[in-house]
């Protein structure tokens, strides 16, 4: 009986195709498909909310420049990381990424907790000119950010698409996306409480210090500020049970 | 079901199934009648004749 | 023309191709799809004039095929010649594995360039010459563009001769062929334009992944129908290694990219994977393109180039069936091993750590069958420069899987992980294995498919091997070199308990290493240029490279001639 299944396996192409499919389907469904059953991944830990549509629009132009080839976002438990960069991420903090951005290589430094240490400023030159700042930088100069429009026409839609693959992000969100990137970047703003009751902790102002336009740079430096800020670990209790995996 | 449960049998079950694959692929390598047909595989990429065999042929 | 009777009395084999119109049913609606996203408003929108360009792309290449197939139709009735394999279409494929592959390594050299030079090699001026934008372009051609060419190439050689049999599908095979550059040139530009999916090796945007799969799943009905019509009981060892490659690339591929577009015309979109679960299934996927496109598909190239060319049967059969099932099977666990100290829960961490350390078995398996077939023909090694670079490969291959297992230990990958160590470990597996592989393999099939007696010439062969092999050894020391420093700089200590560097003191010391590597990858680049140069010659028939075809046609009886056959086709049986 064994020695015919294996004629069979051996004369029929189809059954090769199917005896691989079924070998290498294994490992796959052992170790991803228990992650969509942990808690610890789909539970919220305090202070996590979905991205304001500034900030999504900053990092999707992380995403186009590549960002993430260089930089890591995700700092490992490790004593000298920890010191270096801040408290070890928490799998909570990227749910809401889509991709995620944890990276593989630091040829520059992790920046999942770069939110609020460096000032808008600082950002706003680094980027246009890394070697003005840190001499001995490696880094690609961003000087076109500074100079491009953000390009918003369509960022409701892009509120709309996570909103659809589960973001909570509500229908009132959706509909302001638009007028909430302008709300983010002017502390005059009309609509100032109602954006902070939207999106808890966000940062309103305005980022590469020229009002008269909104740039590319406006949302990059909204994304890297906000970076890491969202969860306080001075409430974080890492030793509850809940958070020991 | 919980995760714990689910992450145990599946440990369980990925361990039976490795183990299977392994010893049912050293098997069928190791078995006696297959010796010659392998023996015939072997000697397929040294084939001279570049043409393919048509059913007239 | 009523050309159908007299082909047919000439040739009883040959037969009409009726695959041209099928094709129809694709291009089409892509074309329709191209037009709207082409046409439609979207200039204020995130990527939306990168979109337009990418759109008309699509829409020059369909309707340029629409249009070719119109015309094949419309004035010579297509014919397909069963006894004759189909080769024209893995010509095409050797010479879009060059062209790829010195496309590729020069943006390779060039991104080295910059990280050694920022100064010379960035332009602020032109956002898509920028490091982020090129590393994808450089990954994605060396890879997909290449390596991909090179399997889809090798695959269709090796499984018409180990079936005996003609490719199955008519014209699907330039189908796959003519569709899977068309997917490299829109991902290729659309990277430099700043589209991209934002994951690893999986940049391609939604409607990319989309053409793709319909061409991949095209490739996998050709090999399959070709497997399923063979002529021969067994099917050869190397096409199991093939078949895997190509339906486990298509699982990852399905399962990785799985995104909901902004809106049916738009660039960007977001995957159904968030955090944790995004990580798993990304690494799953990037570890396995490595597992199932790097390996499993080169194995198939070792399993038919190396005792073809030394002409022996290899090592042992069985053993090369054990390899593959154990190679398969424990691949697609060792996923987690780029995973370590993250957020995904620890057992998942062990246990890839655990198949990654067992993968070094069946892989040293596999080196040991392709080495060993050399027993008792060491002497080719020395007056055969390709046989040598097959086999050196072969060493690579076993070199960079006893690293992998050493890296996927959690305490070594705390050191190595972020570090340049991994850029040179997969470079040991790109230029030494994936590259040298692939070299011999074009140096076998060029003579072979031109029907050259030898190649232009086997000296600059010599300058290939030896000019790689340097410029890999500089390569690999220079990043062991980068790597284990930055590592050990990143968590040095000073006496009072405080870290001894700030970042970017980590990072000065790099220079001289980056500077090394560029050399390296300038010189291996080099040999590529060479190895091009060499195809060249040979398929002009200059120096060795003399036409067989003069002696086969005194050895076979001769067809009469009709206008109609194709010239490639013309010697028959």
């Amino acid at each position: 009986m064994f020695l015919r299944i294996h004629k069979y396996l051996e004369k029929k192409s189809f059954a090769l195709l199917l005896g691989i499919i079924g070998v290498v389907s294994v490992g796959g469904l052992v170790e991803i498909a228990p992650l969509f059953y942990i808690d610890s991944t789909i539970e919220e830990v305090d202070g996590m909310r979905p991205y304001t549509p500034l900030e999504l629009a900053g990092r999707n132009i992380y995403i186009r420049e590549g960002c993430y080839v260089c930089h890591s976002q995700m700092v490992r438990p490790l004593r000298d990381e920890v010191e270096r960069y801040g408290h070890y991420s928490l799998a909570a903090e990227s749910m809401y990424d889509r991709p995620f951005q944890w990276g593989s290589k630091r040829t520059g430094p992790d920046l999942a907790r770069v939110g609020g240490k460096y000032s808008d400023e600082w950002h706003n030159t680094h980027l246009q000119d890394p070697r003005a700042v840190v001499p001995e930088s490696i880094m690609p100069p961003y000087v076109f950010l500074a100079e491009a429009e953000l390009e918003i026409d369509d960022i409701a839609g892009h509120l709309a698409a996570n909103r659809a693959l589960g973001v909570p992000y509500t229908e009132e969100m959706v509909a302001l996306a638009q007028s909430d990137v302008m709300t983010q970047l002017d502390p005059m703003a009309d609509d100032y409480d109602g954006f902070m009751a939207r999106y808890p902790k966000a940062i309103i102002r305005d980022f590469d210090g020229n009002p008269d336009k909104v740039t590319e740079m406006d949302a990059i430096i909204a994304y890297l500020q906000m970076l890491g800020t969202l969860v306080d670990f001075s409430e974080y209790e890492a030793d509850l049970d809940e958070n020991l995996r | 079901m919980t995760y714990d449960l689910l992450a145990h049998f599946i440990k369980i079950g990925g361990t039976v199934a490795f183990t299977s694959v392994f010893v049912l692929a050293i098997i069928y390598a190791l078995w006696p009648q297959n010796r010659e047909r392998f023996e015939r595989a072997a000697h397929l990429p040294l084939e001279t004749h570049d043409a393919p065999e048509t059913d007239h042929d | 023309m009523s050309t159908q009777t007299p082909l047919n009395l000439a040739n009883p084999h040959l037969k009409r191709d009726d695959t041209l119109i099928p094709m129809l049913f694709i291009l089409i609606p892509g074309v329709i799809w191209a037009t709207f996203a082409a046409t439609g408003s979207g200039f204020g929108s995130f990527n939306g004039i990168a979109m337009k360009a990418q759109a008309a792309t699509m829409l020059f290449a369909l309707i340029g095929a629409i249009i070719y197939i119109v015309g094949k139709m419309g004035t010579e009735p297509p014919t397909v010649d069963h006894s004759q394999y189909a080769d024209k279409v893995i010509k095409f494929g050797v010479i879009a594995t060059t062209f790829w592959g010195i496309a590729g390594m020069l943006v390779g050299v060039i991104i080295a360039a910059q990280l050694a030079w920022p100064e010379i090699f960035y332009f602020e001026s032109a956002a898509w010459t920028n490091f982020g934008r090129l590393r994808p372009l450089h990954t994605s051609a060396v890879i997909f563009a290449f390596g991909g060419n090179a399997l889809i190439a090798t695959s269709f050689y090796v499984v018409q001769r180990t079936c005996r049999t003609r490719l199955a599908g008519g014209s699907w095979p330039w189908f796959v062929f003519w569709g899977y550059q068309l997917f490299i040139v829109l991902a290729a530009t659309g990277y430099l334009m700043g589209v991209t999916g934002g994951k690893e090796y999986a940049e391609p945007e939604w409607y990319v992944d989309i053409w793709l799969t319909v061409v991949w799943v095209a490739y996998l009905l050709v090999f399959l129908c070709t497997l399923a019509k063979r002529k021969e009981p067994h099917i050869y060892v190397a096409n199991w290694f093939y078949l895997a490659f190509i339906v486990t690339v298509a699982i990852l591929h399905l399962v990785n990219n799985l995104a909901l577009p902004v809106s049916a015309t738009s660039a960007k979109s977001y995957g159904v994977y968030a955090g944790v679960q995004d990580a798993m299934t990304q690494w799953w996927y990037g570890h396995n393109a490595v597992g199932f496109f790097l390996t499993a598909g080169f194995l198939a190239i070792m399993y038919y180039f190396i005792p073809k060319r030394a002409n022996r049967p290899i090592w042992s059969y069985k053993l090369s069936i054990v390899h593959f099932w154990a190679v398969i099977f424990i691949y697609i666990w060792a996923g987690p091993h780029h995973l370590h100290y993250t957020a995904l829960p620890q057992w998942t961490q062990t246990l890839g750590m655990v198949f990654s350390i067992m993968l070094w078995m069946p892989s040293w398996g596999g080196m040991i069958n392709g080495l060993m077939t050399l027993q008792g023909a060491w002497d080719k090694l020395r007056s055969d420069p390709v046989l040598r670079m097959l086999v050196v490969s072969v060493a690579f291959y076993g070199m960079a899987t006893f690293e992998g297992p050493l890296l996927s230990i959690r305490y070594v990958n705390a050191l190595s992980h972020y570090t340049d160590w991994g850029i040179g470990h997969v470079h040991s597996g790109a230029l030494g294995w994936n590259g040298f592989v692939t070299f011999g393999a074009l140096y076998c099939l060029v003579p072979w498919l031109w029907k050259k007696k030898d190649l232009y010439s086997t000296r600059l062969v010599e300058w290939h091997f030896w000019l790689a092999t340097i410029g890999i050894v500089f390569y690999i020391t220079a990043m062991w070199g980068a790597g284990i420093s930055q590592g050990l700089n990143w968590r040095s200590y000073t006496e009072l308990g405080f870290l001894e560097y700030s970042f970017i003191e980590t990072v000065s010391p790099l220079h001289v290493f980056y500077a090394i590597r560029t050399l390296g990858g300038l010189l291996f680049l080099l040999g590529t240029l060479i190895m091009a140069w060499n195809i060249r010659m040979t398929i002009m028939g200059r120096g060795n490279a003399e036409s067989t075809l003069a002696d086969d046609a005194a050895k076979k009886p001769v067809l009469p001639e009709t206008d109609t056959i194709p010239p490639t086709l013309a010697p028959a049986e």
